[in-house]
């Protein structure tokens, strides 16, 4: 299996329906895009799809998960990766490339002693005492440091960086909804823990960039009670701790088959029998009263769902954010389908 | 541990066979069965399940209490019960009303904090429990611990448990599981702590309590002065008292654990695990059928919830998209003659759309299940139809209970 993908032929720098020299996007000058959602609303599909679409405007970005659990791999269906930086995707001419990182708390523990304290014998002594387990487990202030440092430190390579690769951007594929705001949040996790140390200096670190300018968060939802509830108590959460709301992605929407005239007849029973199956005839197709009966049901069905969604659609629009909207693709997600999300996102102005 | 890193468990070779159908009323009814356990990776319904399934069972006589996590507020309500707490709380407006209703249903909601604090504070003297309440350590243990909810979940069930044997108020416990993204941290939570709190650091840190031969034990030196390093001094010392607290309550703690864990695996206990006709979800799924069968912990069978209905009429998709295309054709291309594009052409279209995509998503959903049961050929399942709208009352959970048991009209 190939460890690295290649875009579609030409997707680099053009995008079906936008016109390649659009300059502006929504979140130009960002570099670090955390993506939150509620479980099962697709945050890290999207992820993948923002990193794509950012990517496809000749940008390196890196895409990282700290959950552990190998959906990037999966989503682009590539070997499980490393703790390390590896790129998964690569545009044609080598413009606009996609570099996975799957952040795992232990391993980030590793590199960051040896990176400041140089504890070559004393690093594998911690691991004998089970003390990486503790420091990761009991803390969980610091295990939060430990995979937004790492994250901090990547969007923070500059050219005087010797030997690093430097992104344009990074997308953060991070816990769900209802952990965000504690996750980011380093500082005030761990202000009970540890007040004075490096540790503490690299949460400052992390919240100086977290609280910057250059970090947004984005929230996942799908159009159901729940979810959008999980989103507009997380952006009131977000914005109490200081943190910059970016936009509302609107996953997994049902594409819009009938007009709002026609959901409306459809749910009070008006659309007409007749005409439909005169339709159904002249373009050959067996009438049977199943059938006839069954696709008026389904019109009723769709136009009420249609219209529970709508009643989300509103909630979130009052919320006052810019909102994008992926439409659900009926074969489920794959590689191409990732493309398609992302050109969608491009459309819509998020990258 | 990650799931990834365990061997698979399968028949090895196997047709696609249809998986056997969950019998939920039998499963209710049967006397023997005292614990329901509903797990499931996050979003697919796990809490409306548990909450249908012990409506139903009170309904059919049981004298239920279930256990709920994190609930959503409509849920809650749905129940009569404004706001759950950690205490079970009746359910009004049980079917068939009257007074000789033999059944019962009482819900509550875990708190975590709350839980580990009854533990704390029953196991140690008021004095102790104060220090160790207070301690920086213990409230980041308490509240945000990946693993403490998972942990709570099963002390309350151990509780529970307890309570209905002393005091017969119950017959039935049906347990909902934290939304984790995994099924198996429920199974593995127990675990987890117990072998933190077994872990060499904590003995270490708990060495200079002990005495000062243990100080010279291997390597001291150097992982103190680490740990000063990146902890700074004042997080070492918090960390010891929080330790040497604790100390005491750690065998407490893991008897408990075990007790629990033996509950599981007894015969009165059924897994439901929950699912959503999703990959990721069915996968989840099927690492937990199979760790249960490792685990020798009785499986009832798995609910696939959110299930899209087949549509009606034998119109293939294929047909339906190419019939949808012809008439879309006959609207832009200008008209020949009597066969003028009809007014509702573009309508007729959508609708057909509409009924390749339903059919479409319900094939996927279908291939989907078939793998899972082909895969595990002895997992009776239930698929329940998603639901246009969520569940707000008695009358919704009622539904959500009968499409479980596949009774609905």
């Amino acid at each position: 299996m190939p460890h690295t993908r290649v875009w579609p032929p030409g997707a680099s720098g053009y995008c079906p329906g936008v016109p390649p020299e659009t300059p502006l996007t929504d979140w130009d000058g960002v570099r670090l895009h955390v993506v939150t959602g509620k479980g099962g609303t697709g945050k890290s599909t999207v992820s993948a799809a923002l990193a794509l679409a950012l990517a496809s405007r000749d940008k390196t970005v890196l895409l990282c998960e700290v959950e552990g659990r190998q959906g990037i791999a999966q989503l682009f269906d590539v070997p499980p990766l490393p703790y390390e930086e590896r790129r998964i995707v690569s545009g044609p001419q080598g413009r606009g490339d996609v570099y996975a990182l799957a952040i795992d708390t232990e391993a980030a523990l590793l590199e960051y002693l040896s990176m400041y304290y140089r504890l070559g014998r004393a690093g594998k002594a911690l691991d004998r005492f089970g003390i990486i387990d503790f420091a990761t487990t009991i803390a969980p202030g610091v295990r939060d440091v430990l995979l937004t440092g790492k994250v901090y430190e990547a969007v923070h390579r500059n050219r005087r960086t010797r030997n690093a690769r430097q992104y344009d951007a990074v997308v953060l594929d991070a816990p769900p909804t209802g952990r965000i705001a504690q996750f980011l949040n380093v500082n005030g996790e761990l202000a009970g823990l540890a007040k004075v140390g490096p540790i503490a200096t690299q949460a400052d670190n992390v919240m100086a960039l977290l609280h910057s300018e250059r970090t947004v968060v984005h929230l996942v939802t799908v159009l159901e009670d729940m979810p959008v509830q999980e989103t507009i108590d997380g952006i009131d959460e977000l914005r109490e701790d200081g943190l910059a709301v970016g936009g509302v992605v609107v996953n997994l929407a049902r594409r819009a088959e009938l007009d709002e005239q026609e959901r409306d007849q459809a749910m009070s029973g008006r659309l007409d029998a007749e005409s439909l199956r005169a339709d159904l005839e002249r373009v050959g197709v067996p009438t049977t009263r199943p059938l006839v009966t069954g696709l008026l049901e389904e019109a009723r069905e769709h136009a009420e769902r249609r219209e529970l969604e709508d009643d989300q659609r509103k909630r979130i629009s009052d919320l006052d954010v810019p909102t994008y909207e992926l439409s659900r693709l009926t074969d489920g997600i794959d590689l191409g389908g990732l493309y398609e999300l992302a050109a969608e996102l491009r459309r819509q102005g998020m990258a | 541990m990650s799931p990834r890193s365990r061997s698979r468990v399968g028949p090895l070779v196997a047709a696609g066979i249809e998986a056997p159908a969950l019998d939920v009323d039998a499963l209710l009814a049967d006397r023997d069965t005292t614990i329901i356990v509903c797990c499931g990776s996050g979003g697919v319904g796990k809490t409306t399940t548990s909450a249908a399934l012990a409506l139903r069972a009170a309904e059919q006589g049981r004298k239920v209490v279930v256990l709920t996590i994190d609930p959503a507020r409509r849920l809650a309500q749905s129940m009569g019960v404004e706001k759950l707490d950690n205490t079970p709380r009746p359910v009004p407006g049980l079917q068939p009303p009257g007074e000789d209703v033999a059944g019962s249903l009482d819900a509550m909601m875990l708190d975590m904090k709350r839980t580990f604090d009854d533990v704390v504070e029953s196991q140690a003297s008021a004095e102790k429990a104060a220090q160790i309440l207070g301690n920086p350590f213990y409230v980041a243990l308490s509240s945000s611990f990946a693993g403490t909810q998972e942990y709570m979940a099963m002390e309350k069930l151990g509780q529970l448990h307890a309570d209905a044997r002393s005091t017969g108020r119950w017959d039935l416990i049906v347990v909902d599981t934290p939304p984790s993204r995994s099924a198996l941290d429920f199974l593995d939570s127990p675990e987890r702590l117990s072998s933190f709190l077994d872990g060499r650091f904590i003995r270490l840190l708990l060495a200079p309590a002990r005495g000062p031969a243990r100080l010279m034990s291997a390597g001291l030196g150097i992982v103190t002065s680490a740990v000063t390093k990146v902890l700074g001094t004042q997080m070492l010392r918090d960390v010891q008292t929080f330790v040497a607290a604790l100390d005491t309550l750690f065998g407490g703690f893991r008897q408990r654990a075990q007790r629990t864990y033996q509950l599981l695996q007894a015969d009165g206990t059924a897994f439901l695990v929950i699912a959503a006709p999703e990959p990721d979800a069915l996968r989840e799924a099927a690492y937990f059928v199979e760790r249960l069968s490792e685990e020798r912990m009785p499986l009832a069978g798995l609910v696939v919830n959110r299930a899209s209905r087949a549509p009606r009429g034998r119109l293939s998709a294929q047909q339906a998209l190419a019939a949808a295309e012809r008439l879309e054709a006959d609207l832009t291309t200008p008209a020949r003659g009597e066969l003028a594009a009809s007014a509702t052409a573009g309508l007729t279209a959508g609708l057909l759309r509409l009924h390749a995509d339903r059919s479409r998503t319900v094939a996927r959903e279908t291939r989907l299940r078939s793998r899972f049961s082909t895969a595990h050929p002895d997992v009776a399942t239930a698929v329940v139809p998603a639901l246009p709208s969520d569940v707000h009352d008695l009358d919704g959970l009622r539904l959500v209970g009968e499409l479980l048991a596949g009774r609905a009209s």
